[in-house]
């Protein structure tokens, strides 16, 4: 454990200083502008819209970090040498494997945390300076913390993503890697259909390829629930239980899957 | 207890995408390294140095064979914790400084913040990294990254350090720092394995060496043994020597061949008999000056080409 942490606190250290963390100034002035342009323009509306754009914005630029970061954990300190020195110390791959999966963790945590409380300071604005009988048309209140579990939803599709973009770069090119990653997060978000496409087509090997597909790739979609929490509607807190759960099962067996991968390669 | 001990370790790489085959690598080394003593691991460029090396960090698992470090498999965390290791053209983290990478593998051993700051400095300095550990590592030069490299490999007082190519990059100065630091690291009782192709650096320091050429073993012993030091001939300089006297001395059979040199030298090179004195005497007596009289010596250059020359094979595996 003492091991992970210290590379995970490597991988964090290394973000900080390769400025990724300046997202969140993109974050901040693009919300801000897009609150106060959507301000000028309509009335009532403009919270809903700045939820909508505002979880969206965590999402994305969460996965953006997830995805570029995550293909080049491995690829870096191999393409590198800087692995060379690494492994040779007192650790084991796996130890390697998961301090760099862990500091990915760290930073992308740290990340949509900064954006939650900028989006949040943001909607509290809007509703400060919101008269009272436009406040009472809306569905929920602007800060309403129920919009905290789309974000805890968010955080652990991300750390599904950066599972599987680790996963990815224990063997492939970051292009590669990139990639597969990007079939598998859209490929997820629409699992439903894949589940349901032998009812739509005659070929029986197509569906049951879907239906291989559908159990192999995680259901990103159960993951969103930023347009329930937008539109006050229940997000009860057993799903976000079992949810969770799906979730941390998945990361756990694709980092299985990556460390079994890692373990065995050749380091020419 | 060896400090290495290899039992016919082997390494095939696959080569070629449509006809794919085995290219071997590392072929059935089988060698022992004591405790304590300085081994020179020499070889031609792809001799297979690099490779065994990286079999013995377990950076690349053996295709057969065995090897074991401090009387354990490769890979043991145990024996890791006592072993220092020096890659190839070292390269580390861009954005951290000299001192921070330090720390951070310090901080893998399980040392504590003073202890981590304590020994990072301390070896900075004695590779000579000074103001400059709180640059970030990119901008290093080569050299520099080599200094760091050697640090890195010692942050643990290593009992057994494996240096591959540590004079790769160096300045002559800072080959000599690095030639008194392995013989430092050698009077502390550490046992140090260091690869190079560099001959010179393995005649002044090792007390063994191993030569692998093509993949394959083509010597192992004391250096004493190896190479006998025995005179073989003598090299004299002179100047302002007639024609007419050189030609004289290769008549009567003391003159093996006569190089030009600059200025108006010669270089002559003498048989063992008659003894030199004599040929010198000679052309002193017909107005020549002395510049120099050397022995030529066997020496570890000679036997590394006879060796390395001799090693016949392909390298691409009959079997897969």
């Amino acid at each position: 454990m003492r091991v992970i942490g210290h590379v995970a606190v490597n991988v964090f250290k290394e973000s900080v200083r390769d400025k990724i963390l300046y997202n969140l100034v993109v974050f901040a002035v693009l919300l801000m502008s897009v609150s106060y342009l959507i301000g000028e323009l309509t009335a009532g509306q403009d919270v809903k819209i700045i939820k909508d754009l505002g979880l969206a914005s965590i999402s994305m630029f969460g996965l953006l970090i997830a995805i570029f970061i995550g293909i080049g954990l491995v690829w870096k300190e191999v393409e590198k040498r800087s692995i060379y020195t690494l492994l040779p110390k007192p650790m084991r791959r796996q130890e390697f494997l998961l301090g760099k999966y862990f500091g990915l963790v760290l930073t992308l945590v740290i990340n949509v945390a900064v954006m939650t409380v900028a989006f949040y300071g943001v909607l509290a604005y809007m509703q400060a300076a919101t008269p009272q009988n436009i406040r009472a048309s809306w569905p929920a209140p602007a800060t309403d913390p129920a919009m905290l579990k789309a974000i805890v939803l968010i955080i652990l599709e991300l750390l599904l993503v950066t599972a599987i973009a680790l996963f990815f770069s224990t063997f492939s090119s970051p292009f590669l890697s990139a990639m597969m990653t990007m079939a598998v997060w859209v490929i997820g978000h629409f699992n439903e259909d894949l589940r349901n496409y032998g009812a739509t087509i005659s070929s029986p090997v197509a569906a049951a390829l879907a239906r291989g597909v559908y159990y192999v790739v995680p259901n990103f979609a159960a993951f969103d629930v930023k347009l329930q929490v937008v539109h006050a509607q229940s997000v009860p807190l057993r799903y976000l239980a079992l949810t969770s759960l799906y979730g941390v099962t998945y990361v756990a067996l694709v980092l299985v899957g990556a460390v079994i991968i890692f373990s065995k390669r050749d380091f020419k | 207890m060896d400090a290495i001990r290899t039992e016919a370790l082997t390494k095939h790489y696959t080569v070629g995408f449509w006809r794919p085959r085995p290219y071997v690598a590392l072929d059935g080394l089988t060698l022992q390294v004591e405790q304590g003593e300085v081994f020179g691991f020499l070889g031609p460029n792809g001799a297979g140095k690099t490779t065994t090396l990286k079999l013995l960090m377990q950076l690349i698992y053996p295709t057969s064979g065995h090897a074991e470090i401090l009387g354990k498999p490769v890979g043991d965390v145990s024996v890791k914790r006592r072993i220092g290791y020096l890659p190839e053209q070292p390269y580390f983290y861009d954005y951290l400084t000299a001192g921070e990478l330090l720390e951070y593998f310090a901080a893998i051993f399980g040392y504590g913040a003073a202890e981590r700051r304590r020994r990072a400095a301390a070896l900075l300095d004695e590779v000579g990294i000074g103001a400059e550990r709180r640059l970030p590592l990119r901008k290093f030069s080569k050299g520099m990254l080599q200094r760091v490299g050697i640090a890195q490999a010692l942050i643990n007082e290593p009992e057994l350090v494996f240096l591959d190519e540590p004079m790769s990059g160096l300045d002559p100065l800072g080959r000599r720092e690095i030639r008194q630091l392995i013989l430092r690291l050698r009077d502390r009782g550490s046992t140090v394995f260091f690869s190079s192709h560099v001959l010179a650096d393995a005649e002044t320091l090792c007390s063994r060496v191993a030569i692998l050429a093509k993949g394959r073993l083509a010597a192992a012993g004391r250096l004493s043994d190896i190479v006998a030091f025995k005179v073989r001939g003598w090299e004299l300089v002179v100047s302002s020597v007639t024609e007419a006297a050189l030609a004289d001395t290769r008549e009567r059979g003391h003159l093996m061949s006569v190089t030009r040199l600059a200025e108006g030298r010669y270089a002559l090179e003498l048989p063992v008999t008659p003894p030199p004195e004599e040929t010198t005497a000679a052309l002193i007596a017909r107005g020549a000056t002395l510049v120099s009289l050397t022995p030529v010596r066997d020496t570890l250059e000679d036997f590394f080409v006879r060796k390395v020359s001799g090693a016949a094979g392909s390298r691409f595996s009959e079997t897969a």
